[in-house]
């Protein structure tokens, strides 16, 4: 006798494929039922007045408040304004500069990716690109007229904040908490003084700090620009978070690393650096993007103390005669800005969470 | 290397040393030159101007303010205000973070994307962006006086705020609040004695129901008794503006409703974390011991979620009475407001009142992380 083996069946039709999916997820009992009503009510009370607005009803054709018929939004105001959004009070002729750095800096991102590894020539444009960036941004040599940088804004002078303020803060941060895991209690008590300091404030003490008492701190003559105190407040506000951000690694490096490094006959720097710091960092990646982040949307309080960053600039150009009242387009605008960076950023951290998550526990 | 500096505890005094005189240095070249700069400048300096006439009006305070008054009443009114919309705040953003975060964890799928969407839109916007957007454009649009949103004669909303009916207490009402403090006592006597008991018997006793009656029935009682001392005063409209009941102006409501939606962004994905960390084990262990659904959440699920999920809403709670600071910018008269921004610029004594303003904050935050402290040894797992 031989067996022919049969041929499963399918399963039935409402056991599978999206009407199964349906019932499972949003029909599976009375309150699931519900539940889907009310979710559908609320989309239908968002999306639909939403998408009328912004996209059925908008004008996006023209050149003035005048072309703006509808009861939507007026997207040309944005169209018209891009400029101002993008770099603020840059001299219309001179925007090239920031666009040249804007794609330097994403050529050397892509480099930076491209080369593996520690390469000395990598790390060297990586050193030299802010001092390029400066050179290109201010003007003032090589040819170029000077820009001072209160004409600086708009999304370029939220960028450049939140860059110096990422990449200074971050040493800060470092051997800040390296101070605070210190054995000696001096060098701990200042540090720990200081984080949980600058933890308890608001930033926007430390920048009204930075910007009326800082200058009283240093010898007459000593002049930093608006741009330069809200950097440095921006900066030093920032170390502590990411000073606890690198504590909470170091909390999850094994006491063995230690010893072993001390078994090594490494000296307390070796330590830190070749064995402690590179796991520290690693475990706290996530950490420190969250961080990051609200470096980033902290970046927007400048406007408080007088600086045209990519919110101010809402401001700035729905007061312009033109194009009056026009200052909803502007938010909703430079909010879907804020969130692009944003929740790229998150996404990030999130793929990095997941990536890092499998070489540990 | 000279002997003495193998020693690892001699180098490490060296290294103090040398820190604690870089530091003194420091120090002493800062103090120097803001004397310097100060005595340049003509600025006064000291605390004397706390006693000093403010000279300005507070538009909204929750004690009697002239501008009689000084500068410490000035600081006193600023405290007050930011307390008061950081609870009205807390209290929001809690209720609207619960919210979320359960219908984040709901295996509705539609729901569960709509509170995703939400998170992840309000989150990512900074929240001087938010406050600016409900106080230029939302609030801004609303109605004029006459053209009120009326809610049943009780609650008008327009462009000046919303008006809703005030609570006077009269006579008597302290009763009301006897009631409401016995109820509570009642509460806590009967849940120790039917916790006992249940220990002793395995009886279980309806706690929860049975305070829920005391905890409306005492003062519902007491105000009947007292013979309804509280009345509701309701907003009139006069002229051009709403006379009697309470006003909440559009600066405070900017901030409040900015603070609440993007604070509940994040208590929502604490309460998430909290109760997706609850190993699943826990959930079938519950299940085949027979608990029902919600006896499992009760009893098992919340009691280890909840001691990871609070520590991070107490940190929330913080950055929210931090981040109701950004009133500056639609000039809600709060601490940083009126005190370091007012009354700095009428002084001109930026360093002292800074300082004041820093210690301040720095004290509620002391407050609030001893709070959590006592939560975190209290909640901390027994091992024996």
């Amino acid at each position: 006798m031989v067996y022919p083996p049969k041929v499963a069946k399918e399963p039935p039709l409402l056991e599978r494929g999206p009407i199964a999916w349906v019932r499972r997820n949003l029909l599976s009992s009375p309150y699931n039922i519900a539940f889907t009503i009310l979710g559908l009510a609320i989309l239908y009370m968002i999306i639909p007045p939403f998408v009328k607005w912004a996209i059925i009803d908008a004008n996006f054709v023209g050149h003035s408040k005048a072309d703006c018929t509808g009861n939507g939004a007026c997207w040309v105001f944005v169209k018209e304004k891009l400029n101002m959004f993008f770099f603020g009070f840059y001299p219309h002729d001179q925007i090239w500069r920031p666009e040249l750095v804007i794609a330097s800096a994403a050529a050397l991102g892509a480099f930076a990716k491209f080369v593996r590894g520690l390469h000395p020539f990598k790390l060297l444009l990586i050193v030299l690109f802010p001092i390029y960036a400066f050179v290109l941004l201010h003007g003032g040599s090589f040819g170029l007229p000077m820009v001072e940088t209160s004409k600086w804004g708009g999304l370029l002078l939220t960028l450049v904040i939140a860059s110096v303020g990422i990449v200074l803060s971050f040493p800060i941060g470092i051997i800040l908490a390296l101070g605070r895991q210190s054995k000696l209690p001096i060098i701990k008590s200042l540090s720990v003084f200081y984080i949980e300091f600058v933890r308890g404030v608001p930033l926007i003490t430390v920048l009204f700090m930075a910007s009326v008492v800082l200058p009283l701190f240093f010898p007459e003559g000593v002049n930093f620009d608006k741009l330069a105190r809200a950097l440095i407040g921006i900066t030093l506000f920032e170390a502590a978070y990411v000073a606890e951000n690198i504590r909470s690694g170091f909390q999850a490096i094994p006491k063995g690393q230690y010893e072993a490094a001390d078994a090594l006959g490494l000296s307390y720097w070796q330590k830190m650096a070749l064995v402690i710091l590179p796991q520290a960092i690693k475990v706290t990646i996530p950490n420190l993007v969250g961080t990051f982040i609200s470096l980033f949307k902290d970046t927007s309080l400048v406007m408080i103390i007088g600086l045209f960053d990519l919110l101010a600039m809402v401001t700035v150009t729905a007061n312009d005669r033109d194009w009056l009242g026009m200052d909803t387009e502007g938010y909703v605008f430079v909010a879907f800005v804020f969130w692009v960076f944003t929740f790229s950023m998150s996404l990030y951290s999130k793929r990095l969470e997941k990536k890092l998550d499998t070489n540990n526990k | 290397m000279p002997a003495f500096l193998r020693n690892e505890k001699v180098r490490g005094i060296l290294y103090q040393i040398i820190t604690i005189a870089l530091f003194i240095a420091f120090l002493f070249f800062v103090a120097q030159n803001t004397a310097h700069n100060i005595e340049q400048r003509g600025i006064k300096t000291g605390f004397d101007f706390l006693h000093a006439t403010a000279g300005f009006d507070i538009t909204e305070s929750p004690i009697p303010y002239t501008p009689m008054d000084t500068h410490l009443k000035v600081f006193e009114v600023g405290l007050l205000n930011t307390l008061i919309v950081s609870f009205w705040g807390i209290v929001f953003s809690s209720l609207l973070g619960l919210l979320i975060g359960v219908w984040r964890l709901s295996p509705n799928w539609l729901i569960n994307r709509i509170a995703a969407a939400y998170i992840e839109t309000f989150r990512n916007i900074p929240v001087l962006l938010q406050i600016l957007f409900w106080y230029n454009v939302v609030l801004a649009t609303l109605p004029s006086t006459r053209q009120s949103i009326n809610l049943f004669d009780t609650v008008f909303i327009n462009n000046r705020g919303f008006f809703m009916p005030e609570f006077v207490f009269g006579p008597g009402a302290w009763m009301i609040g006897a009631a409401l403090f016995l109820a509570v006592v009642a509460i806590y006597l009967i849940s120790r004695w039917a916790k006992k008991r249940q220990e002793k018997t395995g009886e279980q006793f309806p706690v929860f129901l049975t305070g829920l009656i005391l905890l409306i029935l005492l003062p519902l009682l007491a105000y009947f008794l007292a013979g309804r001392p509280i009345t509701a005063v309701m907003p009139e409209l006069h002229g051009f503006n709403f006379r009697g009941g309470k006003t909440y102006t559009p600066e405070f409501l900017a901030l409040l409703f900015a603070l609440s939606i993007y604070t509940a962004t994040f208590i929502a994905e604490a309460i998430r974390s909290g109760i997706e960390a609850v190993p699943k084990g826990q959930k079938e262990a519950a299940t085949s011991l027979g608990l029902s659904p919600l006896q499992q959440l009760r009893l098992v699920v919340l009691p280890q979620a909840v001691r990871i999920a609070i520590p991070s809403i107490i940190n929330q709670y913080l950055n929210l009475i931090k981040n109701s600071s950004l009133a500056a910018a639609i000039g809600y008269p709060e601490l940083v407001t009126i005190f370091a921004g007012t009354s700095l610029n009428q002084t001109g004594q930026a360093l002292e009142i800074l300082l004041i303003t820093m210690l301040t904050y720095l004290m509620i935050s002391l407050i609030v992380s001893l709070i959590l402290n006592w939560f975190n040894a209290k909640m901390k797992i027994k091992e024996r």
